[in-house]
C-alpha cells in the first residue's frame, strides 16, 4: 500500500533546476532514505511535501489526498509531521510546551473554551499532555521536561524535535538529517528509536541522510539523488554500488565532486 | 530548594505550581481586597484613585502583552484600540444601553475593528506592523475630531457614570466601588489570559513568535492565529480605553495620542515581555515614575532652589529606563525577579548563565 | 503658474521627506534594523547646524557649519551603533524598534532642552532671495533643495558603485555571514552605515530648517519618511527617495484641491494603503527576501 506518491515533480529557482522530474513512493509502514550530495535536492522534496515550495510540475497524493490543493499549515491535518535540517524548536519555550504543540492537530475546542478553561478543554488538555507524557517516556525525555530549550545541548535539541513531531501522531515522518551533529551514541539511540517508529507504532519514516550507516541500518529503501535527478533507487546497497551513484560521489569524471558530501 | 512531584497531569495544568505558591497569591488576592478599608480608614482615597489608574494601564499592558510579549506582533497603537473602546462606551450608554452590556461589547467591537484594519498587514513581517500600527496612532486625533458627532471633537466628551442595577459608580463620588470594578475585571483578563496559555490557543501564539516555519509544519495557521492574537489583545486594550474614559471622566482628542501608545509597549518591555506579571509590574513603575518626577522636582526647588521645568522631560526618562531595560536585562523586571528568587532557591549553585539565550545570526524567515 | 509654484515647493518637501527615507532604508538594508528615529536624527542634524550657524549661539559661517554639521552626525550615527545597537545583535527586531523609538524621544528631549521647543529658522545665506524667470517666482531655499538632493543621489550611486566601502556594505547587506566569512568586518560595516545614513538625516534636516522653521517635535515627520519608503518597498533607494516626492506632491495638491483635513491625512493614508494593497512597495521588486 502505498501512503506517499510522488509523480514527476519538478522545481525550478529561476535557471536552476533543484528538483528534476522526481518520482517516488513511499509505502505503508516502511523507512524510505534519500541520500545524494549537497545540494541534490533532497530537503527540497521536504519542502515541497510540507508545501513550503510550489511545484512547477508534478503532483504529489498522500493517503488519497492531492497535497498540492492544500496550504502548508493543512498538511500537518493528515498525519504528515516533520523535522528540520537546522532545527527549529520554539526556542523560548520548555520541552513540555514544544512536544505539546506537536498536538496542535488535534485540538478540538476553539478559542472560547479555552479562554474560559471549560470543562471539554480541560478533559482535551488531560489527553494532550498523555500522548506527550508517552513521548517523553519514549525518548528519555524526562530529565529535560522543563527547561527552556534555549538552554539546551545540539543533541537534546534533535531528539525534542523527533519528539515534537512524533506528538502528532504522524501516519509519516518526515526527517531531515536525524544525525547530523549527533554523536556516535547518539546516533545509535537515533537508530534504535527510528526502528521502533516503524515497528511499535507502525508510522512510516521519510529520512535524508549522509549517514550511510544509519540509513543501511534502519532503511528499507533508499534513493539516490544528485542535481535533482534520480539516480538509483533499491536497498541500500543496491543503491551503494550502483555506477551512477559512486560516480556522484567520487566524480569520475569531475574531481571537484569529491568534496562535496559527508559520509 | 523546593522538589515538585508531579504526579498527575494535573501538576502540570493547575494555576500554581505547588501550594506555598497558591497561598501567596492567596495573599496577595486579600492584599489588594483589603487596600481600600486602609484608604477609608485614613479617609483619603487619592491613593486608591492612582492604584485604580495603574489596574487600567496594566489591563491595557496585558493586551499588548499578548500581542508583542507572546505572539511576537509589535503594535505601537494601542491607544488607538482604547480611545476606540473608550468612544464606542460613551455612545453606547449615552444611547441608553446598560453598563453591563455596553462594556464588554465596545471591548469586543473595539477588538473586531482592530482586527479588521490589522488583518491585511499581519501577513507581512513584524516590521510592517510597527508601521501600519504607528500611522494609524498618528491618525488617531484627527479621526476623533473628525468623527465629531460622536467624540465631541476638539472640545472633548464628558463620560456618563457607570450604573450596575442602580448602584452608581464613580471614580470620585464612589472610588472604592471604581476600584473593586476595576479589580474584578483585571483578574478575570488574568484568568482568562492564564487559561489562554495552559491551552492550545495560547500555545500557538507563543509557537508563532518562536519560528514561524516551524509553527506551519505544525499545522498552525500564522494569519489566522496572529489575527485571534490581535483580536484579543485589541479586545482588552477597548475595555481597558473605556475604564480609562470613566477615570478620566473627561476624554479629548488629544487623550490617546502616539505617547499613550508607546507608553503601554514601554510598560510591557520594563515589565517583561513573555509574562503577564510583566504588565502588572510595568503598569506599576509607570505609574510611579511621573510621582517620582514631581517630588524629585520640587524637592529640588525647595532644598536647592533649582527649578527644572522642562517639557518632555518624562517621556525621556521612561525612554531612557527602557533602553536601560533593553540593553542589559531584556526580561525585564519580572526576569530580574525570578533570577533572585533563582538565586535563593539554588543558593549557593547559581550560575549566572543559566537565564543566557544564545546569539544567533540574524534569524530572517526563511526555508531551509 | 501658480500650480507650478505649488509643484516646486512640494518636489522641495518630498526631497527632504525623501532623504529621511534614503537614510532608513539604507540602515534596513545593511542591517535589517529598523530605525524609527531617522526622523528624530534629521530633526537633530537640523539643530545642530542652527547650533552652529545662528548668532544667538555660536555664529559661524555658514559653509563652515554645514560640513561641519553633517560630520558631526555622522559621527552620532556611528557612535549609535557602535555603543547601543551594536549590543542588541540577536534580539528580536521587536526590541530594536522599541528601541529606536525610544531613543527619538530622547532626542527630542535633549533638543528641546539645548535649542528650545520654539520654531526656529537656520539663518542661511540665502534666505528669502528669488529666482524670478517669466512670472514664475522660486525661493532660492527651494530650488538648492532639489539640486543638492539631485547631486546627492549621484554621489550615493557612484559610492555604492564604485567604492570599496560601498561594494563592502551591499555584499553585507545582502548576506551577512557570507561577508563575514570573506573578511568583511560585518559589525564595523553596520557602523559606518548608521553613520553615512545620520550624515544624510544631517542634509535633510539642513536643507529642512534653510526653508521653514524647525522644533523638536518635528521630528515626528519621520512618519511620511516611512510612507515613502514603503511606496519605494523598503529596499531600493532611488524607490525611497521618490516615494518622498510622490508624498511631498500629494501634500500640497490634497490641501489645494481636497477636503480641509485630508492633507495632514493624506501620507499616512497612503502608507496605511500600501502596506495593505502592495506591501513590496509601487516598485514591488522581490516580494520574498532570502528564501
Amino acid at each position: 500500500m502505498s501512503l506517499l506518491e510522488i509523480e514527476n515533480i519538478t522545481l525550478r529557482f529561476g535557471g536552476l533546476v533543484a528538483v528534476d522530474n522526481v518520482s517516488l513512493t513511499v509505502n505503508e509502514g516502511e523507512v524510505f532514505a534519500l541520500v545524494g550530495p549537497n545540494g541534490a535536492g533532497k530537503s527540497t522534496i521536504f519542502n515541497l511535501i510540507s508545501r513550503f515550495y510550489d511545484p512547477a510540475e508534478g503532483r504529489i497524493r498522500f493517503d488519497g489526498n492531492d497535497l498540492l490543493a492544500r496550504t502548508a499549515d493543512q498538511v500537518p491535518s493528515f498525519g504528515i509531521a516533520r523535522t528540520f535540517q537546522n532545527i527549529e524548536l520554539f526556542e523560548q519555550a520548555t520541552v513540555l510546551q514544544n512536544l505539546l504543540v506537536g498536538r496542535h492537530r488535534h485540538r478540538k475546542t476553539g478559542m472560547l473554551s479555552n479562554i474560559i478553561f471549560s470543562p471539554k478543554a480541560y478533559s482535551e488538555e488531560l489527553r494532550h499532555r498523555a500522548a506527550v507524557e508517552e513521548v517523553i517516556e519514549f525518548l528519555n525525555l524526562q530529565p529535560y521536561r522543563d527547561k527552556y530549550i534555549g538552554g539546551l545541548p545540539y543533541g537534546v535539541r534533535k531528539v525534542v524535535e523527533l519528539g515534537r513531531a512524533l506528538a502528532s501522531e504522524p501516519k509519516l515522518l518526515l526527517l531531515d538529517e536525524p544525525a547530523s551533529g549527533l554523536s556516535v551514541e547518539e546516533t545509535q539511540d537515533m537508530a534504535f528509536w527510528i526502528e521502533d517508529i516503524q515497528t511499535q507504532m507502525g508510522v512510516s519514516v521519510m529520512m535524508v541522510e549522509h549517514d550511510m550507516g544509519l540509513v543501511s541500518a534502519v532503511s528499507n529503501r533508499v534513493m539516490a539523488l544528485s542535481d535533482g535527478k534520480e539516480l538509483a533507487t533499491g536497498t541500500a546497497a543496491e543503491v551503494q554500488s550502483h555506477p551512477a551513484v559512486i560516480e556522484a560521489y567520487l566524480g569520475t569524471s569531475e574531481i571537484s565532486k569529491t568534496g562535496t558530501s559527508r559520509t | 530548594m523546593r522538589f515538585v512531584f508531579k504526579t498527575s497531569y494535573d501538576a502540570d495544568i493547575q494555576l500554581f505550581k505547588h501550594r506555598a505558591q497558591a497561598v501567596w497569591y492567596g495573599l496577595l488576592l486579600l492584599l489588594v481586597l483589603a487596600t481600600p478599608l486602609y484608604f477609608a480608614a485614613i479617609g483619603d482615597a487619592y491613593l486608591l484613585g492612582e492604584i485604580t489608574g495603574v489596574l487600567i494601564l496594566a489591563i491595557a499592558g496585558m493586551g499588548l502583552m499578548l500581542l508583542t510579549g507572546h505572539t511576537g506582533l509589535p503594535s505601537l497603537g494601542h491607544a488607538t484600540f482604547m480611545a476606540l473602546g473608550c468612544y464606542l462606551n460613551i455612545n453606547f450608554l449615552g444611547a441608553g444601553v446598560p453598563w453591563l452590556i455596553a462594556f464588554p461589547l465596545s471591548g469586543l467591537i473595539a477588538g473586531a475593528l482592530g482586527t479588521m484594519i490589522a488583518l491585511p498587514v499581519l501577513r507581512l513581517h513584524g516590521v510592517y506592523l510597527a508601521l501600519a500600527t504607528l500611522a494609524m496612532s498618528m491618525l488617531t486625533s484627527d479621526f476623533v475630531v473628525m468623527a465629531e458627532p460622536w467624540t465631541g471633537g476638539i472640545a472633548g466628551a464628558a463620560v456618563p457614570d457607570i450604573n450596575i442595577f442602580g448602584v452608581e459608580v464613580n471614580r470620585y463620588s464612589t472610588p472604592y466601588k471604581f476600584y473593586y470594578l476595576v479589580l474584578f475585571v483585571a483578574i478575570l483578563l488574568v484568568w482568562f489570559y492564564r487559561n489562554l496559555l495552559r491551552t492550545p490557543t495560547g500555545r500557538s501564539f507563543t509557537a508563532v513568535r518562536d519560528s514561524e516555519i516551524s509553527a506551519r509544519a505544525m499545522g498552525i495557521n500564522l494569519t489566522r492565529t496572529k489575527a485571534m492574537s490581535f483580536f484579543l489583545s485589541a479586545t482588552a486594550a477597548g475595555l481597558a480605553g473605556a475604564l480609562f474614559g470613566h477615570s478620566a471622566g473627561y476624554v479629548t482628542n488629544e487623550t490617546f495620542d502616539l505617547v499613550m501608545s508607546i507608553t503601554l509597549l514601554l510598560m510591557i518591555v520594563i515589565g517583561g515581555l513573555g509574562f503577564i506579571h510583566g504588565a502588572f509590574f510595568g503598569a506599576i513603575v509607570v505609574g510611579i515614575i511621573p510621582v517620582a518626577i514631581a517630588n524629585g522636582r520640587s524637592f529640588l526647588a525647595t532644598t536647592f532652589d533649582v527649578n527644572i521645568n522642562v517639557p518632555g522631560l518624562e517621556s525621556a526618562l521612561f525612554a531612557f529606563i527602557l533602553i536601560c531595560f533593553i540593553l542589559f536585562e531584556p526580561m525585564g523586571l519580572y526576569g530580574r525577579w525570578l533570577k533572585i528568587r533563582t538565586y535563593f532557591e539554588l543558593f549557593p549553585f547559581y550560575r549566572k548563565d543559566m537565564f543566557k539565550r544564545q546569539k544567533s545570526y540574524l534569524k530572517t524567515d526563511r526555508v531551509q | 503658474m501658480d500650480f507650478l509654484q505649488l509643484i516646486i515647493s512640494g518636489l522641495a518637501n518630498g526631497c527632504v521627506y525623501g532623504l529621511i527615507a534614503l537614510g532608513f532604508v539604507l540602515i534596513y538594508k545593511a542591517t535589517e534594523a529598523v530605525n524609527f528615529a531617522q526622523g528624530d536624527f534629521m530633526m537633530l542634524g537640523a539643530f545642530v547646524c542652527i547650533g552652529f550657524t545662528n548668532h544667538e549661539y555660536m555664529g559661524l559661517d555658514f559653509w563652515v557649519a554645514v560640513p561641519l554639521s553633517i560630520l558631526v552626525m555622522g559621527v552620532f550615527g556611528y557612535l549609535f551603533n557602535w555603543g547601543i545597537l551594536r549590543h542588541m545583535f540577536g534580539q528580536s527586531q521587536t526590541s530594536i524598534v522599541i528601541l529606536t523609538i525610544a531613543m527619538g524621544f530622547i532626542i527630542r528631549f535633549f533638543a528641546g532642552f539645548f535649542w528650545s521647543h520654539e520654531p526656529t529658522s537656520l539663518e542661511t545665506p540665502f534666505a528669502g532671495q528669488d529666482i524670478r524667470s517669466g512670472g514664475l517666482v522660486l525661493g532660492i531655499d527651494e530650488v538648492m533643495i532639489v539640486v543638492v538632493t539631485a547631486i546627492l543621489t549621484l554621489l550615493f550611486y557612484l559610492f555604492f558603485s564604485r567604492s570599496r566601502i560601498g561594494l563592502a556594505m551591499q555584499a553585507a547587506s545582502q548576506n551577512q555571514l557570507a561577508a563575514y566569512y570573506m573578511g568583511i568586518p560585518v559589525k564595523r560595516i553596520h557602523s559606518l552605515v548608521w553613520g553615512l545614513s545620520g550624515m544624510v538625516a544631517a542634509v535633510a534636516g539642513i536643507l529642512f530648517a534653510s526653508k521653514g522653521a524647525i522644533d523638536p517635535s518635528t521630528g515626528l515627520l519621520g512618519i511620511k519618511a516611512f510612507a515613502a519608503a514603503a511606496i519605494g518597498g523598503f529596499g531600493s533607494l532611488p524607490g525611497a527617495l521618490l516615494g518622498g516626492l510622490i508624498i511631498g506632491l500629494v501634500e500640497p495638491l490634497a490641501s489645494r484641491y481636497g477636503p480641509p483635513g485630508v492633507s495632514q491625512i493624506a501620507p499616512y493614508a497612503i502608507l496605511l494603503l500600501i502596506l495593505i494593497f502592495r506591501p513590496g512597495g509601487i516598485f514591488s521588486q522581490t516580494q520574498r527576501k532570502k528564501v
